[in-house]
């Protein structure tokens, strides 16, 4: 529809069109005077206790420690912690993907029902709550915590989805492949798995970007990542007098990762989106899929679940 | 077992809390993502630069540091608001580009033929929206913001981590209490999450299953 916005309306005469210009500037010094009230309650400079004048977060007594190299390692080595974490929980979780999916389309119920269940009871679980269960319950590392709770949750995940893409496939590849005398799972592996592994791309890296931004929840279960070095090491180590600065420059470099993990999804998206299969996004042939992969996974999820009830057998695999 | 119905009060206390915090923040975040969204579809270009900006950067900064910024960095700039309000802003704010890209998508979705149908019998814009788009609009938009309210219920358990005694502060302690029982007392938190979360989603498919076939 954004592309038929003007199908809704007739097209805006001068009138209309010196209506929207002038709106638009009115909203644009609005938005501007915003962040310069914003800007002005930051210069302004700060009361402490007892009447005290303290410097504005602006000013330069409140930055100086970024000149200090030794900072910039620290920050460095809490990037590449987050990101390790990140790294180590994305593999663990596309490797639980993939067993789970296989696991939840398998023939046999009583293999398909429990993983059901389990994927259900990851997915409606916090993160938060899971790193505390590991890290209590199985008395691991803090690393180990986040890496496994994130590596479970977006692994289930991840499975649906590539269930999803298994059911969405035309019924035809599995055929082939049978008749061409394969196994059932040979058949699963080599014709429809990449299929669908293809098709489901989108929402897997864009869950993958959630997984990164989730990896600062190990700043509450006390993993020295990005968030625990700057905020908790680094602010106490120079005082809280730079926890501001310090605030803003980790809130550059968390918005420089995954912007551009999300740009990388996105370009893939598109990407993929030529490319062939029997599922397409919305209504709208060549739709693209949504950004937010929950909302994604939910479309991909009810069309799955539809295609298998029109088929009138139960289990997708069950179909021979 | 003991230990959870021993507790039963505390989780209960927890729970409310987190109640709380999904109500008022969900409620928030639909009037702030409604508001984005229709600046994103808006015809006035500063609006939509705006929120295009604002989704891209909330949408990419994790809800730990939103929180941390509401419950740390707010009062250094002087803001005197209690822990509880300010993790509802925080989450309020974290949830809506998610509510505004739930509704857009919505919108969206409705094919270009169906405006221009309505347009040709001689419907105005009014009658178009109003009896054509938003019809079809509603239902592809509850189905991913039931979805976005699910996320926000496992979204406040990170409020917790910043001076919020809701279910998850209370699991923390009770586990830190009960070292002999940990596993039973996070596992009756995660019950308390899971009462809430499991019947949304099913719900949710449920819903988008009927809808989808309908397409």
């Amino acid at each position: 529809m954004s592309r038929g916005a003007a199908v809704l309306f007739d097209a805006p005469g001068p009138r209309a069109r010196r209506l929207s210009l002038i709106l638009s500037l009115v909203a644009g010094v609005l938005i501007l005077l915003g962040i310069g009230w914003i800007l002005a309650v930051l210069a302004a400079p700060r009361e402490g206790p007892g009447g005290l004048e303290l410097p504005s977060m602006l000013s330069p007594e409140r930055w100086n420690i970024f000149t200090d190299p030794d900072v910039w390692a620290l920050i460095w080595r809490g990037t590449l912690a987050t990101l390790q974490a990140a790294a180590v929980a994305a593999v663990m979780a596309l490797a639980f993907g993939v067993v789970l999916s296989l696991l939840r389309s398998a023939q046999s119920r009583w293999v398909r029902v429990p993983t059901a269940i389990f994927i259900e009871f990851f997915r409606g679980m916090p993160v938060l709550l899971m790193m505390l269960f590991i890290l209590l319950a199985a008395s691991t590392s803090q690393f180990w915590a986040v890496v496994w709770a994130l590596a479970l949750y977006n692994g289930a995940l991840i499975g649906e989805a590539l269930r999803a893409g298994l059911v969405a496939l035309p019924k035809g590849q599995r055929e082939a492949g049978l008749s061409l005398g394969m196994r059932q799972l040979q058949s699963k592996m080599l014709v429809e798995f990449p299929q669908a592994f293809r098709q489901m791309l989108p929402i897997i890296v864009a869950q993958l970007v959630v997984l990164l931004k989730d990896t600062s929840l190990g700043y509450i279960v006390g993993y020295t990542e990005l968030l625990r070095t700057t905020l908790n090491n680094l602010a106490s180590f120079y005082g809280n007098r730079y926890l501001f600065s310090l605030f803003v420059v980790t809130w550059v470099v968390y918005l420089a990762m995954n912007l551009a993990l999300s740009w990388f999804a996105r370009w893939l998206s598109r990407r993929t989106e030529s490319g062939g299969g029997g599922f397409s996004w919305g209504r709208n042939k060549g739709a693209e899929p949504p950004e937010d992969p929950n909302q994604a996974l939910l479309v991909a999820e009810a069309s799955a679940d539809a295609r298998t009830s029109a088929t009138g057998g139960g289990a997708p695999g069950s179909r021979t | 077992m003991d230990a959870v119905f021993d507790n039963l009060p505390r989780y209960l206390d927890g729970f409310s809390v987190t109640l709380l915090l999904l109500g008022v923040s969900g409620v928030s975040a639909l009037v702030l993502g409604t508001i984005i969204a229709a600046m994103r579809i808006s015809p006035v270009a500063s609006l939509r630069g705006f929120a295009t900006v604002y989704t891209e950067i909330v949408r990419n900064t994790p809800l730990t540091l939103v929180l941390f910024f509401c419950a740390i960095v707010l009062p250094i700039l002087g803001s005197t608001l209690p822990f509880v309000i300010a993790a509802m802003i925080g989450l309020s704010v974290y949830t809506s580009p998610f509510v505004a890209e739930a509704l857009r998508s919505g919108i969206n979705g409705v094919p270009v033929g169906q405006a221009e149908a309505a347009r040709s019998v001689g419907l105005g814009f009014g009658q178009t929206v109003s009896m054509v788009i938003l019809p079809q609009a509603f239902r592809m938009t509850v189905p991913p913001l039931i979805n976005v309210f699910i996320a926000l219920t496992k979204n406040t358990s990170v409020a917790g981590g910043f001076f919020v005694a809701e279910l998850f502060t209370i699991g923390k302690e009770l586990a830190n209490a009960r070292g002999d029982a940990v596993v039973a007392v996070l596992l009756g938190v995660a019950t308390f999450y899971l009462i809430i979360t499991v019947p949304l989603g099913l719900l949710a498919t449920q819903l988008e299953k009927k809808w989808v076939v309908q397409r």
